[in-house]
């Protein structure tokens, strides 16, 4: 392989491996306040890339409004999720939470096959983003660059967010003593409603450019990445949203270059994933960046 | 002259948890300015009183009424936290509850959530940093490597924070060294002085009827001698029971 392959993949991985990053700090921020896998999460991401089919493609909006209408609709079916199905449920037993987000990913999957219909849809990409052009060598479209550019202004806006402001604090005070957050004043449901919105908006934008870069949309699309992407939050060290762009990075990488080095493990692509979950619960349980959560009170 | 609603007043205050009967049925009334304090044994319901108060248990009856400074009341029975600390009054609960993970400046500036204006709170964090100077120092450390002295600053510290008019502190002497024991009760003297009134839980009855206007001695979730500091302090029953002797 020469260098120029190689930066085409590595740019390829470090596309992929944002959109994993961004989806799995939305699983990685609920589960750091509410120990809680929002197993819906895949299909919130779905509902992204749909929301801005419908905008650009059946409605004609333009790009950049329809991404606008799709982070919002998605925002409020997160916090709709988060209403419905797990704030009646905050002071049940854990297993009763998880069960009812498994219970709500079912529900979105097979209501997006009612309304949606089961049908893959294709994406109209716009023409801007896909003119090829030539970057010391190396072929690339302007998607690739802007998929992890966006990508990390937005976790970089998020980590100043949760370490800059107050309702940041509120957030990692939440995740560790919810009694004494509360004694100081905090809202809990507000501050969970924040990590809801915050997660189903990363989500959404991770959908969207989903969307444009493989372009189609159908209504179990969810799965796959949102599956990765918890691989991800847990191989990261879930808790911790650096730690979950830092495991997205990583299944980019790992999934692109495994297939790029070994064109014949093609077929085992999906399993790489699961193979680093093995590894990293294996070798640190906590993954890379965790803390530990026995801590927890 | 006119006789003044109290601060805070709580009346046929009862506490469940589940079948458990930890408050009785008490009352007990703060005027505006004073250090009132609750002592009794070991699962007498003190901290169950302040929890009650601050809106961290369910199964609670009876009545909690806060008069603001405007004359306002307010019935906090049945209330959220966050509506307890938006009426001003803060707490430093049972054990510190110090946040681990979080710099000393961070679980200050968490004390100060409810309030928004910069100023105010930087000039909050002066002034607990100038009651407890150790914690200037101690800055950027992390809240669970201070020591149990600290931490226990710190939460007093804490809750100074959100400019509260009243305070409640539960056990704010535990586990401190002698020396410490005087310091801290010399603070809450001044932090009263300086205008704040106090609800003092203690297990150290001596330190806390010396500075207390009124006390109230708690025995299995019913109250059983009320009057003054200084009444507390000749009675009988207390000396025996609670001043060694
Ligand atoms: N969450 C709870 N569930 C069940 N019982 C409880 C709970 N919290 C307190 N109790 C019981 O209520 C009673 C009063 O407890 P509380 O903590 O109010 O005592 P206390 O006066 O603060 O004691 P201490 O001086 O030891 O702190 C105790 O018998 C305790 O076991
Ligand atoms: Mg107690």
């Amino acid at each position: 392989m020469d260098a120029n392959m190689f930066m085409q993949h590595f740019i390829n991985a470090l596309g992929l491996g944002s959109l994993y990053g961004l989806i799995a700090i939305g699983y990685t921020m609920v589960y750091g306040i509410l120990r809680l896998i929002n197993f819906a999460h895949g299909d919130i991401f779905m509902l992204g890339a749909y929301f801005v089919f419908f905008a650009t493609v059946q409605y004609k909006l333009p790009w950049a409004l329809g991404a606008f209408i799709a982070v919002s609709g998605t925002i409020v079916c997160g916090l709709l999720v988060d209403r419905v199905a797990y704030r009646p449920l905050r002071g049940a037993p854990r297993i009763s939470a998880l069960i009812s987000a498994i219970g709500v990913s079912f529900f979105i999957e097979n209501l997006a096959v009612v309304v949606f219909s089961g049908m893959p849809r294709p994406v109209v990409q716009p023409p801007l983003l896909m003119e090829a052009f030539s970057l010391g060598g190396i072929r690339l479209v302007p998607l690739a660059i802007m998929v992890p550019a966006i990508s990390f202004i937005i976790v970089a806006a998020l980590l100043w967010m949760i370490y800059r402001t107050k309702s940041g604090l509120a957030m990692r005070s939440i995740s560790f003593d919810i009694e004494t957050t509360r004694l100081m004043g905090v809202s809990v449901d507000r501050i969970i409603a924040m990590a809801f919105a915050i997660g189903s908006g990363l989500a959404a934008i991770a959908g969207i450019m989903w969307a444009l870069r493989y372009p189609r949309v159908e209504p179990f699309m969810g799965i796959m990445p949102g599956f990765k992407a918890f691989i991800a939050a847990v191989f990261g060290g879930i808790g911790s949203v650096p730690g979950a762009m830092l495991g997205g990075l990583s299944l980019g990488f790992v999934e692109i270059m495994s297939v790029a080095f070994f064109p014949r493990l093609s077929g085992y692509r999906d399993a790489f994933a699961f193979l680093l979950l093995v590894v990293i619960l294996l070798v640190k349980p906590t993954g890379l960046m965790g803390e530990k959560l026995e801590d927890k009170i | 002259m006119e006789r003044k609603q109290p601060m805070l007043e709580i009346k046929n205050l009862t506490v469940w948890y589940g079948s458990i009967n930890a408050v009785k049925g008490i009352d007990v009334s703060i005027n505006r300015g004073e250090i009132v304090t609750l002592i009794g044994a070991n699962g007498a319901g003190k901290s169950s009183t302040i929890r009650a108060i601050a809106g961290l248990v369910k199964g609670c009856g009876g009545s909690i009424a806060f008069t603001g400074k405007d004359g306002r009341v307010t019935q906090l029975l049945g209330k959220q936290p966050e509506a307890m600390v938006r009426q001003g009054i803060a707490i430093s609960p049972e054990g510190r509850r110090i946040l681990p993970h979080l710099t000393t400046e961070e679980n200050l500036l968490l004390g100060a959530y409810t309030l928004s204006d910069k100023a105010q709170i930087s000039e909050n964090m002066e002034y607990a940093y100038s009651l407890f100077p150790r914690l200037k120092e101690r800055r950027r450390q992390k809240g669970g490597t201070l020591s149990g002295g600290e931490q226990q600053m710190l939460a007093v510290g804490r809750s100074l924070m959100s400019s509260p008019e009243l305070l409640m502190l539960d056990e704010p002497s535990l586990g401190l060294a002698p020396i410490l024991v005087d310091e801290v009760f010399e603070i809450i003297k001044t932090i009263n002085t300086e205008g704040r009134t106090i609800l003092l839980v203690e297990q150290n009855a001596l330190a806390a009827l010396k500075i207390a206007a009124k006390a109230y001695v708690l025995e299995v979730g019913s109250i059983t001698i009320q009057g003054t500091g200084g009444e507390l302090l000749a009675n009988p029953k207390v000396k025996e029971a609670y001043l060694g002797g």
